[in-house]
């Protein structure tokens, strides 16, 4: 950690967005994790992410449970509102948070210990119940804060720091996500902010569960030679399913690509999500497809990065629930206590 | 781009933005961290050893340092680099134990240096430690040149002056005050081992207008003026004063005269205000005391009557920018304008004059009467005759009377010993040295003050108005200079990079305030330059540029607008960052810091 505030100062060309904001009035304070840690890197993304989207930080929701990854909502969009919840509950926070308030833009930061072990069932849950929000793991397949032991994300093999091997499986909470209801499914690189970026901007812009595994090295405990979440194995390993570019609805979109190999997605704010695809057989439309091959990669030890899936008009939890478009938090007292002639007609509407 | 070179002394000393605008390279973020320590008699001995009169400069310099400071490109005003340096002079202790030991038994050489002013008396400070013999000849009863003669004591009060001219002299110079040099064959014929001419540019331009002679006794040339303002010959005016010219000269003439007694003063200059030559802050010193500045005008004819100066008639033009992007005059279509006078100084500008040395001793001059030199050695087309100062390449100032005695004694020390003027030079070198001394701990102030500039306390102004000897300006206390010393950026403790450190985890990326780094694919400089984190437009600024990493990217940072705030390093898992503290080392003869 760093003792030193980060200077306001700011680069005098630093572009404004369309709220007059630079990049900087999105930060937070300064990151108090371990100098060089990933997680670091998803919240200079994130940072990015809001800033390029021009969206207002007080209409933020940023919700976490306990964790390294847990802290980072502190170092990210200082002027949003947060909660910091218990240990791998965040998911139900931020289910109360999007069913009180659907108009603020929910983002959910937790780790592997926090959403693959203590708060499994948590994860599994808000998943199929498709709350409207942008829930990322930072993983890096160890528990860091307590001085690095495996993590339930951590691969048969890999190494602790000292050389043991991990003997159990893992758990692919991308594959979990895929099998339980997420509308939106990516997994990206904190050392990769070109894919990373864009991928959370549509995320935020998606309507409904938008869930991203991002692998995010710990350089105290898990970035040496055994490790399949260093950097230098993911970047060996790294199976690029596509680039992603996001473009704003007021950008001219250009079709200059080979048909096929690139897929454009219209976003609701009606800016595009262009996705280069490397491999131009991949169906991103395809939850199955997209299972077995994700399944197929992690066998074959390969990190597959991109949008793994994607489902644009998938129905999120307010549309399940058939609530009403005006924030709960916003209904007045008439709205909710219609009197008692509207009681009697209700009982009378059973009798 | 290939990478970086950093062990080139030139790299890293371009970074320290101050130090490589000031003519003689003073080590400006070293002496300021000194002055921010407390320790005034380093600071000044620091800058004694570069600059050679920092008392003098700390109140009169042209400060090229400060519109270079890196503060003027990250937010707004520059450190007060020339305030700070007068800081250090005016609470330094004694500084006798610094000082260079003279050798009582000489090497044999002598050395001649004509003129007293800056540049001579530096020579002399450089060479006597090294056991030269310096005889010093001067046409005034007194040594300091243009410093003691056209510089107001409201400016440079008298004991300042003397305090660092009397240290030089009192280091073992043969005076010959009062001795004017009439003939350089004379000089060449007392058979000294080199001569160093520092005469300076003597002769203030006149105006040959209608009316010119008539009013002969009414007009002075500027600099001839203040220097028998300062040897006490003059000491009153008297009527309306018009001063004509717009350089520090006119600053100095007009508010002279303001406080001898004028009825009122004006400045009339032929050209904008913008492009006037004086310093922006003599010109606000001079307004601010009352004194009209009339741009715009120039001159047409002096109006007199039965031999008696009536006043000025001016011409009215305005500036029109050319496709060039200077400034050019067309008649305004206003009618000239009479304004009245009853004395007139002329501060048009001075230039070389040397009539003193015959055409035919083997000093050759260029067709601007300015001695043929080489610009390294300051050696003339006469092996052993050297220039410095003004009378080298024409009027600079102070700063660069210092930097060429440098040069100029290096030359003569080389010429006396018979080597090589060139290939036997000292050459430059840098020095490296990391500031970390913990974790997250630097033998530095690495953190930015974002305060603005303090504004330096002047004395009451009636009173200054009405003494020539009463400074205007106070200087700083040492609270308000531990206060600005804290804005300096400490420019040159480096940013170095180590790429084979280097995981590329971007977390330097992350936290760097001011965008600076950038990992990416390397390319040619100009399209480099616009795919950066942020756009790196100032081109003059170097881009440090690493050799390849892991993933085939290259490391670039833009030096520009870093504020050496040394995230990019305590956020560094890898110690690929460090910060690191740059000495540039300068040849110079007799140095006392090495």
């Amino acid at each position: 950690m760093t003792f030193v505030a980060k200077p306001r100062a700011r680069h005098p060309l630093l572009p404004l967005n369309e709220l007059n904001l630079t990049r900087r009035d999105y930060e937070g304070a300064v990151s108090t994790l371990c100098a060089g840690c990933g997680h670091d890197s998803v919240s200079a993304a994130i940072v990015q992410a809001c800033a390029e989207l021009s969206l207002p930080p007080h209409r933020f929701a940023k919700l976490s449970g306990i964790g390294c990854s847990s802290k980072t909502p502190s170092y990210f969009l200082d002027k949003s509102h947060g909660f910091n919840s218990v240990h791998g509950r965040m998911p139900s926070v931020a289910t109360g948070a999007n069913l009180a308030n659907r108009a603020l833009y929910c983002i959910g930061v937790s780790g592997d210990g926090d959403s693959a072990s203590i708060g499994l069932g948590q994860f599994a849950h808000i998943v199929r119940r498709r709350i409207n929000m942008l829930y990322i793991v930072d993983n890096n397949g160890t528990y860091g804060l307590t001085k690095g032991q495996f993590s339930a994300t951590n691969d048969r093999g890999s190494t602790s720091k000292r050389g043991v091997p991990n003997l159990y499986e893992p758990i692919d909470l991308a594959s979990m996500a895929l099998q339980i209801g997420a509308s939106f499914v990516g997994r990206s690189f904190s050392g990769d902010k070109r894919q990373l970026a864009p991928l959370i901007k549509a995320g935020l812009m998606h309507p409904g569960m938008a869930f991203l595994d991002v692998i995010s090295p710990c350089v105290a405990f898990n970035n040496h030679n055994g490790s399949t979440k260093s950097f230098q194995y993911v970047r060996e390993h790294s199976g690029k399913l596509m680039e992603a570019d996001y473009i704003p609805q007021s950008a001219e979109i250009n079709a200059d690509y080979e048909p096929g190999s690139a897929e454009d997605l219209l976003m609701p704010d009606g800016s595009t999500l262009r996705l280069r695809k490397v491999d131009a057989n991949y169906d991103v439309h395809d939850r199955i497809g997209a299972l077995a091959h994700v399944q197929r990669c992690q066998d074959e030890g390969e990190v597959l990065t991109g949008l793994l899936y994607v489902d644009p008009d998938a129905a999120d939890c307010h549309d399940i629930l058939e609530t009403v478009e005006t924030p709960l938090n916003a209904l007045t007292e008439e709205d909710l206590c219609p009197g008692s002639r509207e009681l009697a007609r209700l009982n009378d509407s059973f009798r | 781009m290939k990478p970086t070179n950093i062990f080139d002394p030139n790299y890293f000393h371009k970074v320290v933005d101050c130090q490589w605008a000031c003519p003689a390279h003073t080590p400006v973020p070293e002496y300021i961290r000194l002055i921010a320590q407390g320790r005034y008699t380093e600071a000044y001995m620091l800058n004694w050893d570069s600059n050679v009169f920092p008392g003098i400069l700390g109140r009169t310099c042209d400060r090229p340092c400060e519109p270079a400071c890196r503060r003027v490109r990250t937010e707004e005003k520059p450190v007060a680099i020339c305030r700070l340096k007068r800081v250090a002079a005016d609470h330094k202790g004694d500084i006798s134990a610094y000082l260079p030991r003279v050798p009582s038994r000489k090497n044999g050489k002598r050395i001649a240096l004509l003129g007293a002013g800056p540049a001579s008396l530096a020579v002399a400070r450089d060479l006597l430690p090294l056991g030269y013999e310096v005889h010093l000849f001067e046409k005034d009863p007194a040594g300091g040149g243009m410093m003691r003669s056209q510089i107001p004591a409201f400016r440079l009060p008298a004991d300042v002056l003397e305090e660092e001219v009397d240290l030089i002299l009192n280091m073992g110079v043969e005076c010959h005050f009062n001795q004017e040099i009439t003939s350089m064959k004379e000089m060449l014929a007392m058979d000294f081992d080199a001569y160093f001419v520092g005469t300076g540019a003597p002769r203030g331009r006149d105006l040959n207008l209608p009316g010119r002679q008539e009013v002969d006794q009414h007009i002075s040339i500027g600099i001839d003026w203040l220097s028998s303002v300062a040897f006490g010959h003059t000491n009153s005016i008297a009527g309306d004063v018009i001063v004509m010219g717009g350089g520090n000269t006119a600053m100095d003439c007009c508010r002279t005269s303001k406080r001898l007694g004028a009825n009122s003063v004006t400045v009339v200059v032929r050209s904008a205000f913008e492009v006037m030559k004086a310093s922006d802050w003599e010109k606000e010193d001079a307004m601010s005391e009352g004194i009209p500045i009339v741009n715009n005008r120039p001159p047409k004819e002096f109006v007199h009557e039965n031999g008696k100066l009536k006043g000025v008639i001016f011409g009215c033009v305005k500036p029109v920018k050319g496709e060039d992007g200077r400034l050019r005059y067309e008649p305004s279509g206003e009618p000239d304008v009479f304004l009245k006078a009853d004395r007139i100084l002329m501060a048009i500008g001075q230039e070389n004059h040397c009539p003193w040395i015959e055409r035919d001793v083997g000093i050759q001059f260029d067709k601007w009467d300015c001695p043929i030199l080489d610009e390294t050695t300051l050696q003339s087309t006469h092996p052993k005759v050297f220039f410095g100062g003004d009378s080298a390449f024409g009027p600079e100032n102070i700063i660069w009377a210092s930097a060429h005695a440098h040069q100029a004694a290096i030359s003569i020390h080389l010429f006396c010993q018979g080597q090589d003027l060139k290939a036997d030079r000292p050459p430059e070198g840098v020095n490296l040295l990391s500031t970390k001394m913990g974790i997250h701990e630097w033998s530095y102030d690495s953190e930015h003050d974002p305060a603005v500039r303090y504004l330096v306390p002047h004395a009451d102004k009636k009173q200054a108005l009405g003494n020539i000897k009463i400074e205007v300006e106070l200087g700083f206390d040492r609270r308000l200079g531990a206060k600005e010393a804290q804005r300096c950026l400490n420019c040159d403790v480096q940013t170095v990079f180590t790429d084979r450190l280097c995981i590329e985890c971007d977390a330097c990326v992350d936290i760097c305030p001011m965008d600076c780094i950038s990992f990416t694919d390397n390319g040619e400089e100009d399209e480099l330059r616009q795919r950066l984190t942020a756009p790196a437009l100032t081109t003059e600024q170097d881009l440090y540029v690493s050799g390849p990493l892991a993933t085939g990217r290259v490391m670039v940072k833009d030096e520009d607008v870093c504020l050496h705030c040394g995230l990019c390093a305590e956020r560094c898992p890898t110690n690929a960052w460090d910060m690191q503290r740059s000495v540039v080392h300068l040849p110079q003869l007799g140095s006392y810091a090495g």
